[in-house]
């Protein structure tokens, strides 16, 4: 019998830290496929964030690099600078991304950085146990928002792919889900999308990576894909928001 | 050996770059900033990378990412952004990174003042970030040391995987004096056990990080560490020591401060005042040995700084507080004057 | 013919393969568990198995071999 499927090599053959049907996994092993498809796994360097992927580097089989909180496209800038040849990525968090990193994430954009950023958005702090995110939704209940996100007290979530997409470095910005196998498929798509942009040195590509966080969400595996279909992806649109590659090809 | 007129800050920027400094990661800041519109000129055409961030959170951990792949880097700021890189430099501590950091330190605490000051002492010699953790420090006086000691500072970053920093201020950073740049030939560390370049499918992948969830995993990479920092106390202390054989009164200073005092001591002998002085080269690790040996016959010693008095704490231990130590300082960017101290030294001497 | 294998104890039995499965033939044990206490995911009928291989692409853990 021949296999069909199984794990990529880049992704280590490990146990992972997270809860049961948390999407990270998913997320990882698409990465590792690209990595392993497009052969660069041994030229890749890899930047984990703080927060519940800040153990990645343990999962990913290339080089790996744990940067501090938000600070991840900084070091990713550090070492592509000085390799311009080898691939970097960052794979990074909400909250790492787009609240305490904000600065780094608009900069390393606006400088058409020629790295990969990976962005789970899954509206929640799950490492610290279940907090208020920038991206958490209007009415979320979480830890800091016990009544429910009220955004006249908290403020209005954060749309990344939107908010970087205006930025002339931005080469390549999508929004992907990991709900559902077609929406895995067009995730996989857009990660070797992005890599692929790296190879042909086009500048910065993100992928913004809607996820799931039953723990913290209080919910079931199986719900936490439904309340990602049902009430993430009508605020934050799957699609691509910016492709310099393609004709009209921006949202 | 040709020497150049050169400017503190463009002085410590070349010498980085003839030490094999592969990139820099600046923020503007007075009274740095020569340093990096330097870096700008010159580090492309040296074949390097010199990039302006957006911000001095950046700057250092872009030092972190570089300096991760086994490439010499640096950054420089003045204590304000100092304070702001403390959590960067932590990192790059726990991660076990060479990287050098330079410090032209002005008035604080706040956005404080412009102009020099040392009160930064205890940040970088104590809490320079957050976790059980020493960087190098050294502590140029003249335009000459920080050639020198930016040399040094790379070559025993790598010898020890550790941050170093070199403590400068305003006055030495704006100063020009006449340079030579020593022939450097960067001592080829090899740091393809660790560095974080690409496995090639050769090798294990390589992981820098400073997170150990389990204590005992934790306190061991710290306890590792400490046994280095037990190496380089051992080895690399630094101390000037002038007139200090027959003092009576040791003046204790560093930096741009111990030119002035290096003065006062002058005045103070010729007239018939045994003074003597202990000029630290290196700040962490302290001199200790060097500073007992400088007081081994004196009855006082006087620390004089351009803070509240910061490094009085530090000559009061290597002492064992077995002799008096009194303080005189000027602070907020306010420079002491050789009559000042002079004045002091007659005081605290009893010469009068 | 077609075969999905779950690696046991990497299965956190989250059931997210339970709902990919087009043919309803994936589901969660109801009274084995692995060694970290966990439901485990299992082919109820290996005839029926088509090799899609998408309970393997939603399993965050990468706890499904599938063959052909």
């Amino acid at each position: 019998m021949a296999v069909v499927f199984e794990r990529p090599k880049a992704f280590l053959d490990v146990p992972t830290h997270y809860c049961p049907g948390c999407t990270h996994g998913i997320v990882h092993r698409l990465v590792a496929e690209v990595l392993g498809e497009m052969g660069i796994e041994g030229e890749t360097i890899g930047v984990c964030p703080v927060g519940c992927s800040v153990m990645a580097y343990d999962y990913f089989g290339c080089d790996m690099i744990e940067a501090p909180h938000g600070r991840a496209p900084a070091v990713a800038t550090g070492v592509k600078r000085t390799n311009p040849d080898k691939f970097v990525f960052t794979y990074q968090g909400d909250g790492d991304l787009a609240a305490i990193g904000t600065a780094e994430t608009v900069h390393v954009a606006t400088r058409g950085e020629n790295i990969v950023v990976i962005f789970i958005n899954n509206t929640i702090y799950g490492m610290t146990g279940g907090q208020m995110a920038p991206t958490t939704l209007p009415g979320q209940v979480t830890q800091t928002t016990p009544f429910g996100r009220d955004p006249q007290l908290a403020g209005y979530p954060v749309r990344v792919c939107e908010m970087l997409s205006t930025l002339t470095g931005t080469a390549f910005a999508q929004r992907v889900a990991v709900d559902s196998v077609p929406h895995i498929r067009e995730a996989k798509k857009a990660i070797r999308k992005a890599f692929e942009n790296q190879k042909e040195k086009r500048g910065f590509s993100i992928v913004e990576v809607l996820s799931t966080c039953p723990t913290n969400w209080g919910l079931s595996p199986l719900d936490a894909i439904k309340r990602l279909q049902d009430e993430m992806i009508p605020y934050y649109p799957l699609g691509v928001y910016k492709d310099i590659t393609a004709e009209g090809g921006n949202k | 050996m040709e020497r150049n007129l050169m400017k503190g800050n463009e002085a410590l920027a070349e010498a980085a770059i003839r030490a094999g400094c592969k990139c820099f990661f600046g923020y503007p800041i007075t009274p740095q900033t020569e340093l990096a519109a330097y870096m700008a000129k010159r580090m492309n055409k040296a074949g390097g990378v010199f990039l302006q961030a957006e911000s001095e959170i950046a700057a250092i951990n872009m030092v972190l990412g570089a300096a991760s792949t086994g490439v010499r880097a640096m950054t420089s700021s003045s204590s304000p952004g100092i304070s702001l890189k403390s959590e960067g430099i932590s990192y790059i501590a726990g991660s076990d990174l060479p990287a050098v950091i330079i410090n032209v330190q002005r008035g604080g605490p706040g956005l404080g003042g412009i102009q020099p000051s040392q009160a930064d002492y205890w940040q970088a010699t104590k809490a320079l970030g957050h976790g059980d953790f020493h960087l190098m420090v050294f502590a140029p006086a003249s335009v000459q040391e920080m050639v020198d000691f930016v040399i040094k500072a790379f070559d025993r970053a790598d010898k020890y995987r550790v941050p170093a920093m070199i403590l400068a201020d305003g006055l030495l950073g704006q100063m020009m004096e006449p340079v030579s740049f020593p022939e450097v030939n960067p001592e080829a560390v090899d740091k393809s056990s660790w560095a974080a370049t690409g496995h090639k499918g050769e090798r294990e992948h390589h992981i820098i990080n400073s997170l150990y969830l389990q204590p005992d995993a934790l306190q061991k990479s710290v306890v590792d560490r400490f046994e280095r920092y037990e190496q380089i106390k051992a080895n690399e202390t630094d101390a000037e020591l002038y007139l200090t054989e027959d003092c009576d009164i040791l003046l204790c200073a560093f930096g741009a401060t111990a030119r002035v005092v290096k003065s006062a001591v002058n005045d103070a002998r010729a007239m018939g005042i045994k003074a003597g002085l202990f000029r630290p080269r290196t700040l962490w690790p302290f001199p200790e040995k060097e500073l007992n040996e400088a007081a081994k016959n004196a009855k006082k010693l006087l620390s004089v700084e351009m803070s509240m008095g910061q490094m009085i704490d530090d000559i009061k231990l290597a002492i064992n507080c077995s002799k008096p130590v009194e303080f005189f300082g000027r602070t907020g960017g306010v420079i002491p004057t050789p009559a000042e101290v002079l004045a002091e030294i007659k005081k605290v001497g009893g010469a009068e | 013919m077609a075969k999905m294998t779950v690696i046991t104890e990497r299965c956190k039995g989250c059931g997210l393969c339970t709902a990919a499965c087009p043919k309803g033939i994936v589901a969660l044990q109801k009274e084995k568990r692995n060694k970290k206490g966990y439901f485990y995911a299992e082919c109820t009928d290996e005839a029926a198995c088509i090799s899609c291989a998408m309970c393997a692409m939603m399993c965050p853990d990468c706890a499904i071999i599938v063959e052909k």
